[in-house]
């Protein structure tokens, strides 16, 4: 190696170094920081006789939307209101006792089992019990 | 008047040298030939877009980036500020009209293979400001917070995060945290109002240079043409593209006025009915359309790399077309290039034809 390629490397490489400790700062500075996600355990869902057979009431649970489900036989289901296709919030359908997703017509039934459209997972199912005039959504252990 | 002008052209003149730039105007010359009416697009885009930066510009005087005020300010845009409405809806209602152009613009490079060597780059930065004007119209539409926007982002977003490996990671960037929020709200205003337009304008900067430089090209198999001289023959007939495509924004914008619609929930169900900005809606309904599994893979992520690789192939197409990069025809890059716009004119149609398709 003679001296003027020693001489460029050693600037271009000096440069080259300044630059990406420039831009490694400006890079950090962008991906958001991590924030401790909300995640409920257990919450309650609704009061017991709030929800009429065969209709469903949406509520908050951790961070996103969970839906519950008074069935037409009056059995009590939640689930997570996550499409599993693009993540819209799906929405009680009572007179074809589905979920329906409007987005991209994704259509749930009432286990949370994909009737029809793209969703390629069935919804997230949540556990329910009910007690003291309480409902109760818990995740699944 | 003569007076006046003829000093004010002394003084400027060993100043800024004008005499360049007009020697330059005077020389420059269009070809006129059977497919010329092409040629006006770019120049509409470029007056669409002066028209974008003026109304967004005014828009950020009452405009607030936040969860909390952001849907408030814009209805009090609409509402109470004085010609509040007008000015929003030129900006929407343009936004709207210029992907359209673009698109056209786009196409009818395309099918006149105005990307042949020398104008490779033309090409390119040319769609490099398709997909950042997308980028525009997909970071505007949050910018309200209602309802169908937000979950229009949401499902937007998603796609990115379909993408194998490194797709979560996009998404949390885009979104600025793992959902959409204010922090989404921020992060989309800072790239609509800061980000977007420098890019923007740079890239348009080059565009615009080599187009000026090149000069514009003439079809495969078009031999000697008559030639007008872009100053001010050429600029007068841009001109008068100009003023009826102003008197379209203007009509829609009166008798359409954009609306605010409802603030958005994000725990509340999703509206029926819901669908994206119109130059989205062909890949949304393709979305509607794919199986959930096609082969064990799930039909979205087929769906999205395939727009993907559509896209770059779309990017490249300067060499892949050897034929015409050697000025001979190469219909089977026509017949690619119809096909695509056909398919995209017929999803598009039934976004709105066939909402329940699939359903
Ligand atoms: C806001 C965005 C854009 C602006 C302001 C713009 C502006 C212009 C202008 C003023 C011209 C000259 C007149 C004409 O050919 O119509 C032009 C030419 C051209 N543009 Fe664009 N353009 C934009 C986007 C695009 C896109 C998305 C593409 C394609 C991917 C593209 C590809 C080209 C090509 C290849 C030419 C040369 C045409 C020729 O020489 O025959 N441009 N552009
Ligand atoms: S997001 Fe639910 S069907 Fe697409």
């Amino acid at each position: 190696m003679n001296r003027r390629t020693f001489v460029n490397l050693f600037l271009g490489g000096s440069f080259l170094g300044t630059v990406v400790s420039f831009l490694y700062p400006v890079i950090r500075y962008l991906i958001p920081p991590r924030q401790a996600e909300a995640v409920a355990k257990r919450i309650i869902a609704a009061k017991v006789g709030e929800l009429a057979p065969n209709s469903a009431k949406l509520f908050r649970f951790g961070s996103s939307a969970a839906v519950l489900i008074n069935t037409s036989d009056g059995e009590l289901r939640a689930f997570s209101a996550t499409c599993t296709h693009l993540t819209c919030t799906v929405r009680y359908e009572g007179d074809t006792e589905t979920l329906f997703c409007p987005c991209h017509n994704g259509r749930f039934d009432l286990a949370g089992n994909v009737i029809s459209g793209p969703p390629p997972r069935p919804l997230e199912a949540y556990e329910v019990e009910v007690s003291g005039g309480d409902i109760f959504v818990s995740r699944k252990a | 008047m003569n007076k006046w002008w003829e000093k004010m052209q002394a003084y400027l003149e060993p100043r800024f040298q004008l005499s360049a730039i007009r020697d330059f105007a005077q020389k420059k010359k269009v070809p006129e030939h059977k497919h010329s009416f092409w040629y006006f697009f770019g120049g509409i885009c470029l007056f669409l877009f002066v028209i974008q930066i003026l109304t967004g510009v005014l828009l950020l005087l009452y405009y607030t980036p936040s969860v909390d005020a952001a849907h408030e300010s814009v209805q009090f845009i609409m509402s109470q500020v004085k010609f509040g409405w007008l000015i929003r809806s030129v900006h929407s209602w343009t936004a709207n009209i210029l992907v359209g152009v673009l698109f056209i613009h786009m196409f009818s490079a395309f099918f006149l293979k105005a990307y042949r060597p020398p104008r490779e780059l033309t090409w390119i930065t040319g769609f490099l400001l398709l997909v950042l004007f997308l980028a525009f119209g997909f970071s505007g539409y949050l910018l309200p917070w209602n309802e169908l926007s937000f979950f229009a982002t949401r499902v937007g977003t998603d796609i990115a995060g379909v993408i194998p490996l490194v797709g979560k990671a996009i998404k949390t960037f885009i979104l600025g945290g793992p959902e959409v929020s204010g922090a989404t709200l921020t992060r989309f205003f800072w790239l609509h109002v800061a980000v977007l337009p420098a890019f923007a304008l740079l890239i348009m900067g080059i565009h615009i240079i080599l187009v000026q430089s090149l000069g514009m090209s003439k079809p495969i198999g078009i031999g000697e043409t008559k030639e007008i001289f872009f100053f001010p023959d050429f600029i007068l007939k841009d001109s008068v593209g100009w003023l009826l495509i102003l008197a379209v924004v203007g009509a829609v914008c009166v008798f359409l006025p954009w609306e605010a619609g409802p603030k958005a929930d994000p725990f509340a169900s999703t509206p029926l009915g819901i669908k994206p900005e119109w130059y989205f809606t062909f890949m949304f309904t393709t979305l509607k359309l794919v199986p959930a599994h096609i082969f064990t893979i799930e039909g979205e992520v087929l769906a999205v790399l395939g727009f993907m690789l559509g896209g770059l192939l779309l990017m490249l197409v300067p060499f892949l077309d050897r034929r015409a990069a050697h000025e001979k025809r190469s219909p089977v890059f026509s017949a690619i290039g119809l096909a695509v716009v056909l398919y995209i004119i017929i999803m598009t149609a039934l976004t709105y034809l066939a909402p329940n398709i699939g359903k």
